[in-house]
């Protein structure tokens, strides 16, 4: 049966009008598309005793350029909205977004209820940690930015305090000799990343790596930055062996996941294999 | 006008479907109706020690609690015990309407809770408390007959509904005492969830003022489930209750069989005074409380000479039935399974030998295909082990076994295909090579190699598989199948009533169901052929007790093989009729009156000629009605047909393997298949997309995972994985056409054919793939884990 216990509903009017509401209520959570909180209360594996619908602050919505070049998008931007903003420059946002869920989730779906909602298997998880995100988080009592790494702590747990509300994500300045690119194995049934993986690098004019960022999502309790892989790139010329070499190290100092549809073997190994072809795909967009 | 019959002609029913007008359960809306919810066990195996229902009774909107040991009515009926008239020993355990004492399966119902919203029945759900004695459980096929196993019944030791044998075991023995080759292998045939679009649900409504039932329920077959809930289940008098089946959103054989919630709303009506209760499963609930398909663990055992020629196959099949038994569980992968185990070749000796057991999983029955797609995983798997045991060609060795095309009518010389009673069916027709040619060379059979190093140039693993099928469907005649015979505890012929009224428009009322086949404009093109009026003219009603001649309803690719000809008879006496009348009319002898189209002449005097129209017309006032002849055009026939039909054809697979990470890509799928003639070819090939899809996902995706303690792993679609139209390629359909000789227009059936025939080529063509590095076997579905782990095993790594 898929129906949602009793609860309270409030809509925000405005932004000041949402921190108020969460604020006011000890069990209140922010709704936006609502495509990850109703399913889980629908199956009452959630029962918030309000909702605080933000879906319509037209303030938190959309993609524009900041002036010192960054990419700002607004929390409530959905992933369809992506695709014709800025932000489908990133090589990794585009590659990740047409395969997340389906066409209805994409139009109601957004990226401040994906970061914050803290899926572990969440594609987007490993692609803002690849190009180091940071996060505007506002309450009343003022507005704070965090990166995203730190920000995902574990399973559906993240650095947002109860009274506050994700209002955007910043991504950096667009780079002329940054590429980057996302890959999944995806599990059959849910759609959802059995592995992921996001990679960023920059090469500097010598061509060899200056830059790797490399963000696993799937494998482990959370999305993960995998700095040993970054470390074992940044210094070569990219060349095949030293990418492979690089990815070996995927799960290094990871408990990897294990389930029914990947055992923790299979999830690693794997991690290793989509690892590299990130690179290597993120590699071949520099040209 | 043009004749309609054997023409694509557009689906009358898609307007409203496509349009979002049709009338689905769901859909259905009564003055003063409320909601059911029913509360379904946590445990796989468990006592229930007592149930408290006074918390909920009290909730908000409720109306009453029901507990199973509430109700005087009767337990689910069995109507297929395995063997039929041969009285071998069943150990039925069948639902109740609502469990008393224990449980089987995660799901089992429980409780149930009428309220006036749904909301509020659910709410009350979570307050009924239930005082559990959980117990050991076990969901394996295997280990089900083990010793120490846990046991589910007392009057079932062992865990054992039934030992069930087919075919000659002695001259099978014989062929194995010393075969040139002998072959085994373990086969496991996984469980699957059938998941129709449209979950079933049902609305009971209590008139107290009649004392009568009607029950609204997502069913392929009102007629039987009234008849069952009246005569086993209820006692209520047959005549006291009306059944029907609004709009059906695909049921794969999931809604043939009589639910324990169809007669829980009837009861939950009557103890709230009349007032119409519904029930809809969830998605998730159906898990539980719809039947799973498949589940069989298979030893088979192949003798062969050096030729490739196959001369005996031993079977020893267990197949789970799951906590309970559903209506016809046993029938098949009984009589559905090992009667079919010869395929199309010549296997001269034959032997089967089943074994039904109990676990604690949810039931287990008929689930597209049923049994035949067992069957085919078995034989042709087979084939393809002879072929890699001797290094020959799959495809030749399968030309080596084809019956000849000049031995049809078949009779199996094992005896499968012999009821216990001596009654006997035939291979109706078959001409098994040209299929298999054709498909070959739409494949590019020839170029397999040269695709395969290109593809491993690419890090890819090419394989090829084929499935050169039959199946047996359109199951008749009542004699061979019905209770006297295979078992199946009723009859299996067809009904149709034709009125033509006084406007000439037409009703054709089926004791048929539509549930996505396309019936309301297949048998309007069967009837404007056969009558000449135009399509438009006439409706195809079904699915309503009231109102509908008796009918078995449709599953087993039966519409096609039993319902038309029902059909066609009774346009004959309609014919008939009006060629008599017209006689009348036109002052000529009957004799003299001949029929085209709607036009009834007298020969030689061409323009001495009546319309069926203006004869319905005349009939209809009977002003002027010759001594002896009723008014009105209004007949029904009733149909029982002599054989089963036997479909066939050749399926290609062709797919692709990530080395690296197992995952399987299907790039290529060839269909040649020879259903008989058509009634309309454009609806065959949705059924063969359709079916073959469905087998396909059986291949590589399905497959029900339970955890030692019975949890269902595989719970929701969350973890249960259907195929979807991007993950395959567009099917290259193709046909021959061998018409059946058993039934008047030559049609075979083709609802299950596809989903029978593709699973066996998907696994052939993964094996094929596989087979480089050495691998013989691998059980389905092909996951990419399990794919990756055969291949680091084959490499010589550990996984």
């Amino acid at each position: 049966m898929s129906i949602p216990a009793a609860f309270g509903y409030t809509r925000a009017g405005s932004i000041d009008e949402a921190l108020e509401a969460l604020a006011a209520n000890d069990d209140a959570k922010a709704i936006a598309g609502g495509q990850s909180l109703l399913p889980l209360m629908k199956l009452r594996l959630a029962q918030p005793g309000t909702l605080v619908d933000i879906g319509r602050l037209a303030e938190l919505r959309g993609v524009s350029t900041l002036d010192d070049g960054r990419v700002s998008v607004g929390a409530l931007t959905t992933y369809a909205e992506l695709a014709d903003s800025k932000a489908w420059h990133y090589g990794v946002i585009s590659d990740a977004v047409p395969s997340i869920a389906d066409v209805q989730v994409r139009n109601r779906g957004t990226i401040g209820g994906a970061v914050a909602h803290g899926d572990p298997n969440s594609d987007m998880a490993a692609v803002l940690l690849a190009l180091d995100a940071e996060l505007v988080l506002q309450s009343k009592g003022g507005t704070r930015n965090v990166s995203i790494n730190g920000f995902l702590e574990g399973p559906f747990q993240t650095g947002i305090r109860h009274d506050e509300l994700l209002t955007q994500v910043i991504l950096p300045a667009p780079l002329p000799n940054a590429g980057s690119a996302y890959v999944a194995l995806e599990q059959p049934a849910s759609g959802y990343a059995m592995v992921g993986v996001a990679a960023v690098v920059v090469k500097g004019a010598d061509g060899t790596v200056v830059w790797a960022s490399v963000a696993l999502t799937g494998v482990s309790d959370v999305a993960y930055r995998a700095s040993a892989v970054e470390q074992a790139l940044v210094g070569t010329s990219g060349d095949a062996a030293s990418v492979a070499a690089a990815a070996a190290h995927a799960t290094d100092g990871r408990q990897v996941n294990s389930d029914i549809h990947a055992g923790s073997q299979y999830r690693a190994a794997m991690a290793a294999v989509y690892t590299r072809r990130a690179i290597e795909a993120a590699l071949a967009r520099l040209g | 006008m043009t004749d309609v019959l054997g023409k694509p002609v557009k689906r009358v029913e898609d307007p409203k479907f496509i349009t979002g007008k049709g009338r689905y359960l769901d859909d259905v809306k009564l003055p003063g109706m409320v909601h059911m919810a029913v509360l379904r066990s946590p445990y796989a195996h468990a006592n229930i020690k007592g149930i408290d229902t006074s918390a909920a009774k009290r909730a908000p909107g409720v109306l009453a609690v029901i507990v199973g040991s509430e109700i005087t009515w009767n337990p689910l009926p069995m109507a297929w015990a395995a063997g039929g008239s041969s009285g071998i020993q069943n150990n039925v355990n069948m639902p109740r309407i609502l469990a008393t004492d224990s449980v089987k399966w995660t799901g089992e119902g429980v409780a149930a809770v009428i309220a006036e919203t749904v909301e509020q029945a659910q709410d009350a759900l979570e307050l009924v408390q239930v005082d559990w004695e959980p117990l050991p459980a076990v969901t394996d096929t295997e280990k089900a007959t083990e010793p120490g196993a846990p046991q589910l019944h007392e009057n079932a030791p062992n865990n054992v509904v039934f030992e069930w044998q087919v075919g000659d075991k002695a001259g099978t023995d014989a062929a194995f005492e010393n075969p040139e080759v002998h072959i085994r292998q373990r086969l496991v045939n996984n469980r699957l969830v059938p998941n129709p679009m449209e979950v079933r649900g049902d609305i009971g409504w209590y008139n107290p003022g009649t004392d009568e039932y009607t029950i609204w329920m997502s069913s392929q077959t009102p007629h039987i489930q009234r008849l069952l809930l009246a005569a086993f289940v209820t006692g209520i008098p047959e005549h006291k209750i009306r059944c029907i089946s609004p709009d059906v959103g695909g049921a794969f054989g999931s809604k043939i069989f009589c639910y324990a919630d169809m007669a829980l709303v009837m009861w939950a009506s009557r103890q709230i005074g009349g007032r119409p209760v519904k029930w809809v499963e969830g998605r998730r609930e159906s898990f539980g409380s719809t039947i799973h398909g498949r589940d069989h663990v298979t030893y088979v055992e192949i003798a062969a000479n050096r030729q490739g020629e196959v001369q005996g196959l031993r079977v020893k099949t267990i197949a789970n039935l799951g906590g309970r038994l559903s209506t016809i569980g046993p029938g098949i992968p009984t009589t559905l399974y090992g009667r079919i185990l010869s395929g199309p070749y010549r296997i001269p000796n034959v032997h089967c030998e089943v074994t039904g057991v109990y676990t604690n999983t949810t039931f287990v029955d008929a689930y597209r295909g049923a049994g035949r797609p067992e069957a085919t995983y078995v034989v042709e798997r087979s084939m393809d082990l002879v072929a890699d045991e001797l290094g020959l060609d799959p495809a030749e060795v399968r030309r080596r076994n084809f019956l000849p095309n000049d031995v049809f009518p078949y009779d199996q010389p094992s005896g499968l295909l012999t009821a216990v009673n001596g009654q006997k069916i035939y291979i109706d027709s078959g001409n098994y090579e040209p299929a298999m040619d054709k498909a070959l060379a739409i494949a590019g059979y020839g170029d397999v190699a040269a695709k395969k190093a290109e593809a491993k140039s690419r890090g890819k693993l090419l394989g090829v598989g084929l499935s050169t099928y039959i199946e047996v469907c359109g199951v008749a005649p009542s004699k061979w199948i019905g209770a006297v015979g295979e078992g199946w505890g009723a009859a299996m012929w067809e009904s149709s009533n034709i009125r033509v009224h006084l406007t000439g428009k037409t009703v054709v009322t089926m004791g048929t169901q539509s549930h996505g086949q396309g019936h309301e404009t297949t048998y309007a093109q069967i009837i404007s052929h056969e009558l000449g009026i135009p399509m438009e003219d006439i409706v195809v009603q079904h699915s309503d007790t009231q109102g509908t001649p008796f009918g078995y309803g449709s599953y087993g690719s039966r519409t096609s093989n039993v319902g038309t000809g029902a059909a066609i008879k009774a346009a004959a006496k309609i014919r008939e009729k009006a060629r008599r009348y017209a006689a009348h009319m036109l002052e000529a002898s009957v004799d003299d009156i001949e029929v085209e189209g709607n036009q009834y002449r007298v020969k030689g005097s061409p323009d001495k000629v009546k319309t069926l129209q203006e004869i319905a017309f005349a009939l209809d006032l009977a002003f002027d009605t010759p001594e002896g002849m009723e008014p009105y055009l209004d007949e029904t026939a009733y149909h029982d047909t002599p054989n089963c039909t036997f479909p066939f054809g050749t399926h290609i697979a062709q797919v692709e393997i990530d080395e690296e990470t197992g995952v399987v890509d299907l790039v290529r799928y060839v269909a040649v298949d020879d259903v008989g003639r058509k009634i309309n070819p454009m609806i065959v090939d949705g059924q063969l997309h359709g079916g073959i899809a469905q087998g396909v996902g059986q291949a590589l995706w399905e497959g029900v995972v339970y955890n030692e303690d019975g949890q269902l792993l595989t719970g929701s679609l969350m973890d249960y994985a259907l195929p979807r139209a991007s993950w395959l390629p567009s099917f290259e359909l193709d046909e021959t056409v061998t018409p059946s000789p058993v039934n008047p227009l030559g049609v075979k059936g083709v609802g299950e054919a596809g989903c029978i025939a593709s699973t066996a080529a998907v696994a052939n063509a993964v094996i094929d793939a596989l087979s480089v590095l050495g691998v013989r076997h691998l059980d389905m579905p092909y996951t990419a884990q399990k794919v990756w782990g055969a291949i680091q095993i084959a490499k010589g790594g550990v996984a």
